[in-house]
């Protein structure tokens, strides 16, 4: 090849470089990396949730072996729940006589459980120190509703002081007749808790309305003693209900209360436990692959249907789910009328001029404010100001102690509501502008007034408009927890906002909430290692909830449009 | 004058013979109507006019001559302009329309318009015809359905959409979606039928069929239209409103218009020297 051939070629590359720019190709490309981070980027968060959280219902195998340090030996039994990497001289330092060629050394955390025995749930073993590794069939597992897992070996299932059953004579007897007694324990449990939460809860409230009643009597100077006598009359009736729950209740307890079972620690020490705390207990090393799937969706069914225990770092987020529906659901409610009504007004009524424009650039600055700024003027006006003058008024037998006046329900979604206002101004003021003007007119020139224009023909015109602005308010209320912890969110809230007693729906209630169930558990919980998992989990399912109700109003929102496709254009 | 420098030879357009005129009463009648858009614009200037009764007349003029804004005067479309004021007086059956206290939604029942480009509403070929009556509390179904029917036969188009009438009126085509909305407009039973250049969105075929359903609806109402096409009024209209610039230059019957027009401005621009 001569010199001026090489030249020539490399001209001609030059120029096909300059042409591939201009033909466009690097803007795709560009355009095509940048989809593809997003996807990856929103993939990869829902894996990352989906690993650490969901990883934690399944069933881990329970390590029984001995540490060694140094000259003193311990037996150990647990699940080993991470792994990681650790520097010999970092180990050195904190006193660990290592033996293995380093550098670097596993160290395993182990959730040993007991905390009632042991004091912590979670222990650090160094790897090379676990010797006897083993993973006895039968090692079990107790979920209990206090103080956390027991690990161990059964010993005695013993009921009204005598031993039924004995793991030394017979282990498989001993075990099927622990889970007939845990099962016969937990059917009285539902019991107890049907009694004291639906109808002894009935009853005290039923018994709180007949106070405020006749503190309302007293208010207005009409107890005289036919009212009061009457009152009296419907007490006793309900105290003598109560006093017959309370029997039932107490014989429920004492049914439960001499069951007890004694179990083997790993040291070979023996406790006697209660079985009326058990929730459930399992052989995670006994289990087939099918059993221990059976076994996750229990659990995971658990953990959706279930209240939390144990300062909600076990058991189910049922109601911080339901709390959260229901407060997106009467956000939804509230704000789509007040943002359409405002949007219409903007667009169609108000005279197009300076005034218009500056309130359309606060509403738009409106959407840009720092939530926990709603939720300070929620609390300030909507709670200490509005609430305060609804008791005032409407609610006086009750005071002091607020019904309105505190956070709620219902101020959580006005402040949501209010939050989210302009995005549905903002969409819906879009949607309007969108339609034509002919089919105004055509309507107009029908005879129909403003008003019947606008309801008959643009609104429904419009509404895929609105169901866009309703589904970024939703995505956006549903995530939002700073301003809900100034306005009705709390940790744990004895009751759903919703249950038999009447009026059915109580808005004035505090609710429980995914997004601040998440921060609680992750960063308020005194078991932090035990509550991590379900930090994880919770956040998918909140994630997913949100997906939810957007995949419902995206599908409505489809459908609207279908109908009025062909004049978009 | 010589018939060679006409643009169009009257007989040929295989023209009906021309209503009588003489005993046509006016239905709407203009006086010195005046019109301004934001303050100093003036877009129509003195223009005194008689429209007769149960016939159809036409405006034509080239584009900006104002034709279409006389036009959406009679129904007050331009109230929706901010800016716009009118002077002078519009008669309808000698009630003036402009006169304050009058509920412009029911004059614009009495006043039907039909618009340049189809815009039918959203909603089913059915509900697109009832729509008028409805605005005025008419559901019954009986009632409804024989308006209904009665309209679209009127549209001839009937026979078109007689077995999809639930189906939406945005699936029809171009043509058939201006004939539906002249049978949503003549289902409310106006006076006035005015019609904005109803075909000029339209091919051959569709606009052949608008201008016989003219001829046909002519018995009914009194028809006000707006062409940019000279043939189109020279074939469907029995007076000619010739504009310019904002004003009515000449206003007679169509032959006249077209065979001998008395202005020199009128000539110039139906033997296609201008607009």
């Amino acid at each position: 090849m001569t010199e001026e051939t090489r030249k020539e070629l490399q001209q001609v590359s030059s120029a096909s470089l300059g042409s591939w720019v201009k033909s466009g190709e690097p803007m795709v490309w560009i355009n095509a990396a940048a989809v593809s981070m997003s996807v990856i980027a929103v993939i990869g968060l829902l894996a990352l949730l989906a690993v650490r959280g969901f990883g934690h219902f399944w069933p881990g195998q329970v390590l029984a072996a001995q540490v060694e340090d140094g000259s003193s030996v311990r037996p150990i039994m647990g699940e080993v729940v991470d792994q990681v990497e650790v520097s010999g001289e970092q180990l050195r330092s904190a006193g660990y006589t290592l033996t293995g060629p380093g550098p670097f050394y596993g160290r395993s955390l182990l959730k040993q459980g007991n905390r009632d025995q042991y004091g912590t749930d979670f222990v650090w073993l160094i790897d090379e120190q676990v010797k006897e590794r083993d993973f006895p069939t039968t090692a079990m597992v107790i979920e209990r509703t206090e103080w956390g897992n027991f690990y161990g070996y059964l010993g005695k299932v013993i009921s009204e002081g005598e031993v039924v059953a004995d793991a030394a004579d017979d282990d498989g007897a001993a075990w099927r007749a622990f889970q007939t007694s845990i099962d016969q324990t937990l059917a009285v449990r539902e019991d107890i808790h049907h009694v004291e939460r639906v109808e002894i809860g009935h009853i005290n409230y039923e018994l709180e309305r007949l106070r405020l009643r006749q503190r309302s009597l007293e208010l207005q100077g009409k107890d005289t003693p036919e009212a009061l006598a009457e009152l009296a009359e419907r007490r006793a009736e309900l105290d003598a209900e109560y006093r017959v729950l309370q029997d039932q209740l107490r014989e429920l307890y004492a049914s439960i209360q001499d069951h007890s079972y004694t179990a083997l620690l790993a040291d070979g020490r023996e406790v006697t436990l209660p079985l009326a705390r058990v929730v459930r207990a399992y052989r995670p090393n006994d289990m087939s692959l099918l059993g221990k799937i059976g076994f996750y969706f229990s659990k995971l069914w658990e953990f959706l249907s279930d209240e939390p225990r144990e300062a909600n770092t076990e058991g189910g987020v049922f109601p911080a789910m339901f709390g959260t529906v229901m407060m997106v659901i009467l956000m939804s409610i509230i704000v789509t009328p007040f943002g359409v009504v405002a949007a219409v007004y903007l667009r169609e009524y108000a005279r197009q001029g300076f005034v218009t424009r500056v309130i359309r650039v606060a509403v738009n600055n409106l959407a840009g404010v720092p939530s926990i700024v709603y939720g300070v003027f929620g609390l300030g006006f909507f709670v200490y100001f509005i609430g305060a003058e609804l008791d005032q008024v409407f609610f006086p037998e009750a005071l002091p102690s607020p019904t309105f006046g505190t956070p709620g329900l219902m101020w959580a979604s006005l402040t949501l509501a209010l939050l989210t206002l302009p995005v549905v101004i903002v969409a819906t003021e879009e949607g309007l502008a969108r339609i034509p003007k002919a089919v105004r007119e055509g309507s107009l020139a029908l005879g129909a007034t403003r008003a019947e224009t606008l309801w008959r023909v643009v609104l429904p015109m419009a509404s895929p408009a609105m169901m866009t602005g309703l589904i970024l308010a939703v995505a956006r209320a549903a995530g939002e927890v700073a301003p809900l912890m100034l306005v009705g969110v709390v940790k744990l809230a004895p009751t759903l906002p919703v249950d038999g007693n009447f009026p059915y729906v109580h808005l004035d209630q505090k609710f429980m909430h995914l997004g601040f169930h998440i921060y609680d558990v992750g960063f308020q919980s005194p078991n932090v290692e035990a509550a991590r998992p379900l930090v994880y989990a919770t956040a998918l399912l909140l994630v997913a909830i949100i997906a939810l109700l957007n995949f419902a109003a995206v599908a409505l929102r489809n459908r609207l449009r279908e109908r009025y496709k062909a004049l978009e254009h | 004058m010589n018939m060679q420098t006409h643009a169009i030879d009257m007989q040929a357009l295989g023209r009906q013979p021309t209503s009588n005129l003489d005993t046509a009463d006016t239905s709407l009648k203009v006086e010195d109507l005046r019109l301004f858009y934001n303050q100093d614009a003036q877009a129509l200037h003195d223009i005194n006019l008689e429209i007769p009764r149960q016939r159809v007349t036409a405006f034509i003029g080239p584009s900006g001559c104002g034709k279409s804004t006389l036009l959406r005067c009679f129904n007050r479309m331009n109230d929706l302009v901010d800016g716009c004021r009118i002077e002078g007086s519009i008669r309808l059956e000698g009630d003036d329309i402009y006169a304050p206290g009058v509920d412009v939604a029911a004059l614009r029942r009495r006043i039907g318009m039909v618009f340049q480009k189809p815009n039918p509403f959203p909603k089913s070929i059915y509900e697109n015809v009832a729509y008028g009556l409805r605005i005025q509390g008419i559901n019954k179904k009986r009632v409804l359905d024989e308006v209904v029917e009665k309209s679209l036969r009127s549209a001839a188009l009937w026979d078109e959409v007689k077995d999809r009438l639930d189906e939406s009126a945005l699936g029809m085509s171009g043509g058939q979606q201006q004939r539906l909305v002249i049978a949503r407009t003549i289902a409310v039973e106006p006076e006035v039928l005015l019609l904005d250049e109803p075909a000029s969105a339209l091919d051959p075929i569709s606009t052949l069929k608008i201008e016989e359903l003219i001829y046909e609806l002519k018995s009914r109402f009194t028809i006000v239209i707006v062409t940019h096409n000279m043939q189109q009024a020279a074939r469907v209209s029995d007076m000619t409103a010739f504009m310019y610039m904002g004003k009515l230059i000449e206003h007679d019957s169509t032959d006249k218009l077209f065979t001998n027009p008395a202005q020199k401005q009128t000539e110039d621009y139906i033997t296609g020297r201008y607009g």
